[in-house]
């Protein structure tokens, strides 16, 4: 097996690059020559743990699930992406994409959200550092994750409803790409997952790649081995899978699990199943799978969780897929909201949406007690209650 | 001989070119807007293929391509349009769109579809130009279609001689650090970009784009280039007309001339 790892243009494999309209150029080319030197250098890592530690509450604990070990039978451990402050794992990501456009220069903070989740953990890093924040989200996405709007505003961030297209996900990244273009000096987007042009997918799991630090560290305190036999995790761009496989990527003893997204099932029209629906093709600046049509129009996804509400994944999860690293299931609405429920009910957990799709995959696989899986519960469910409260109560 | 290299050659300074989105306002009005361009004074056009996801464009061009794709627009249709007007079309056609499209399309499939429907140049803004140089530079060379790029206040000066090199057509400078379909006079500074700019171009043919709406700022960029194109101010005419085939000449020569068209 080759070494799974970026090259100089921006590659994994075949995926990846920056295919961006020469408006966007000098923006993204300034950030690429900057971004490693930034992140290694000790001003930055000392800054960015401090955060992580005494503002996040890293480390995050991973926590030995009785229960659903019991019921199927392996040594399931939890990483409690969701215990971060803020609610999930997007906050590693935006406090150091802040500390990176504060080296910059930067004084005018833009993002996009689906879920509300990155969103939120951007208006927080904003209030934090004092700068200006604008949020990009689809309209549709207003609407069914408003307690996460009321926080972004209560965090002194404006939301910016995005009404073109399917009015989720996509096209707050479209809206968000647009303000970048229109206002080049001042602004630094911080974009939420491992997609966008190069140098974003790399910047974003590196920052995220502290997940699968931990995992490693505290693994071996409980287990007396640093890799498990399995990671699971959610992907709708793909960032905190991105994370959580990231120190395991060329450990060929640990399986990759991406889970993602069949909305009412594969083949009815209403799912966000990449891996199976999508192809090769561009999507905000990124050579990767996604779902279009034979004309290169972008189909519009579904999904029940507005986080995985995504027609394409970041180039590296492309490439884990393309050259079977990773293994891929997907997930339908039911079966995500029955696991949440599951995980509500055994370990007194309420994961987001997106994470219950990871959670149902353990239905689907077959394992020995001995096995270990870590399952990176990316998320805590308290935006998703009304939707829990309406298909399982 | 390509049409747009002649038109280049022919004509350096005033050139009007007009964007249009293929299949908008209704499916086969590019068939009518095309037709009625002809003996106009419109010296290039450039057809958008609309995209579900137009990065580079602003709302105005955005709303005209997803009408455009509800409207039915596909590739396969947009070139059997063109080649049922190719024998009375007289204007040096570029389509503009994503490199999304021609990747699904197929590259040589796509260029070959150009050749027979006898499209002069391409606008690919998301192309990079080292994917250019690897993938695309030959086969345009062997079908004889041009290319244009981009080039915006933020490009620097080492970037603008690469571009200049690569665009077999004219180079595309983006009037503003910002996206089409702004109306705002040009500015200063502005001015002092297009002034830099036409040194840089030295002979290179070059027009500006984005934000160019009426008579006052067609001008003012056939000041410092060779012409400019208006996209946005277009779209937003033809939204408005009841008559394609009685307005757009008029339209075309309010752009052309200061006089006052009186509305009829």
């Amino acid at each position: 097996m080759q070494k799974i790892q970026i090259n100089d243009d921006g590659f994994y494999g075949a995926f990846g690059g920056a295919y961006i309209p020469e408006m966007l150029y000098k923006n993204v080319d300034d950030l690429k020559n900057q971004y490693l030197k930034i992140i290694e250098s000790d001003s930055f890592q000392k800054e960015y743990h401090q955060l992580l530690k005494d503002y996040v509450g890293r480390p995050s604990p991973l926590y030995y699930s009785k229960n659903l070990s019991q019921k199927y039978n392996a040594k399931i451990y939890l990483k409690r992406e969701d215990l971060n402050h803020t609610g999930a794992h997007k906050i590693n990501n935006t406090i150091g994409q802040i500390l990176i456009a504060q080296r910059m220069g930067k004084t005018r903070i833009i993002a996009e959200t689906g879920a509300g989740q990155h969103g939120v953990a951007t208006a927080t890093v904003c209030a934090l550092m004092g700068l200006e924040c604008i949020v990009y989200m689809g309209e549709v996405d207003i609407e069914r994750q408003a307690p996460n709007v009321a926080r972004m505003k209560m965090l002194g961030a404006e939301v910016r409803a995005a009404t073109s297209g399917s009015k989720t996900l996509k096209d707050a990244t479209n809206e968000a790409i647009r303000d970048w273009i229109n206002n080049p000096n001042d602004t630094f987007y911080i974009i939420g997952s491992v997609v966008g042009p190069h140098p974003y997918p790399d910047m974003v799991a590196k920052l995220q790649a502290v997940i699968s630090e931990e995992i490693k560290k505290q693994l071996l305190e409980k287990e007396n081995r640093g890799h498990p036999d399995y990671i699971i995790a959610c992907v709708g761009g793909g960032s905190n899978a991105a994370g959580a496989f990231y120190h395991y990527l060329n450990e060929k003893s640990t399986q990759l699990i991406i889970v993602e997204a069949a909305g009412m099932g594969i083949h009815t029209g209403e799912s966000a199943a990449t891996s199976v629906l999508g192809s090769q093709g561009i999507i905000h600046g990124s050579k990767t799978l996604l779902m279009q049509d034979e004309d290169g129009q972008i189909i519009e996804p579904y999904s029940i969780s507005a986080g995985l509400d995504y027609p394409g994944i970041g180039p590296l999860h492309a490439h884990l897929i393309d050259s079977e690293r990773a293994h891929v299931f997907s997930v339908t609405d039911k079966e995500a909201l029955q696991a949440g429920l599951e995980l509500s009910r055994l370990e007194g957990i309420i994961p987001a949406l997106e994470t219950s799709h990871a959670l149902a995959v353990l239905d689907k696989m077959k394992f020995t007690s001995k096995e270990i899986v870590v399952i990176n519960l990316s998320g805590r469910g308290d935006k998703d209650l009304a939707t829990y409260m309406k298909h399982c109560l | 001989m390509n049409r747009l290299i002649k038109t280049l050659e022919q004509k350096p300074s005033n050139l009007l070119n007009l964007f249009f989105t293929a299949g908008f306002p209704y499916l086969t009005d590019t068939i009518t807007i095309l037709k009625t361009l002809q003996n106009s004074e419109v010296d290039i056009v450039e057809i958008g293929m609309p995209y579900s996801d137009p990065l580079a464009d602003g709302t105005t061009i955005q709303e005209s391509s997803t009408i455009a794709l509800k409207n039915g627009m596909k590739l396969q249709l947009l070139f059997e349009q063109l080649n049922s007007i190719k024998e009375d079309n007289n204007i040096p056609i570029i389509l503009m769109g994503y490199y999304n499209q021609l990747l699904q399309y197929g590259l040589d499939r796509f260029l070959d579809d150009c050749k027979n429907a006898g499209v002069d140049g391409l606008i690919i803004p998301d192309l990079p130009l080292s994917e250019y140089e690897a993938v695309l530079k030959d086969k345009l060379e062997a079908r004889d279609i041009a290319i244009s790029f981009l080039i915006t206040p933020n490009t620097s000066t080492e970037r603008v001689d690469l571009i200049k090199r690569a665009s077999t057509g004219f180079v595309y400078v983006v009037a503003d650090n910002s996206i089409t379909g702004k109306s705002k006079d040009i500015s200063d500074e502005q001015i002092q970009y297009f002034k830099r700019t036409k040194k840089l171009m030295d002979t290179k043919p070059h027009l500006i784009g984005f934000g160019i709406k009426d008579n006052t700022s067609f001008r003012q960029a056939c000041d410092y280039a060779n012409g400019a194109i208006i996209g946005s101010a277009f779209i937003k005419a033809l939204k408005e007309m009841k008559d394609l085939e009685q307005e757009i000449p008029k339209w075309v020569k309010s752009i052309k001339t200061n006089e006052v068209i009186p509305n009829s």
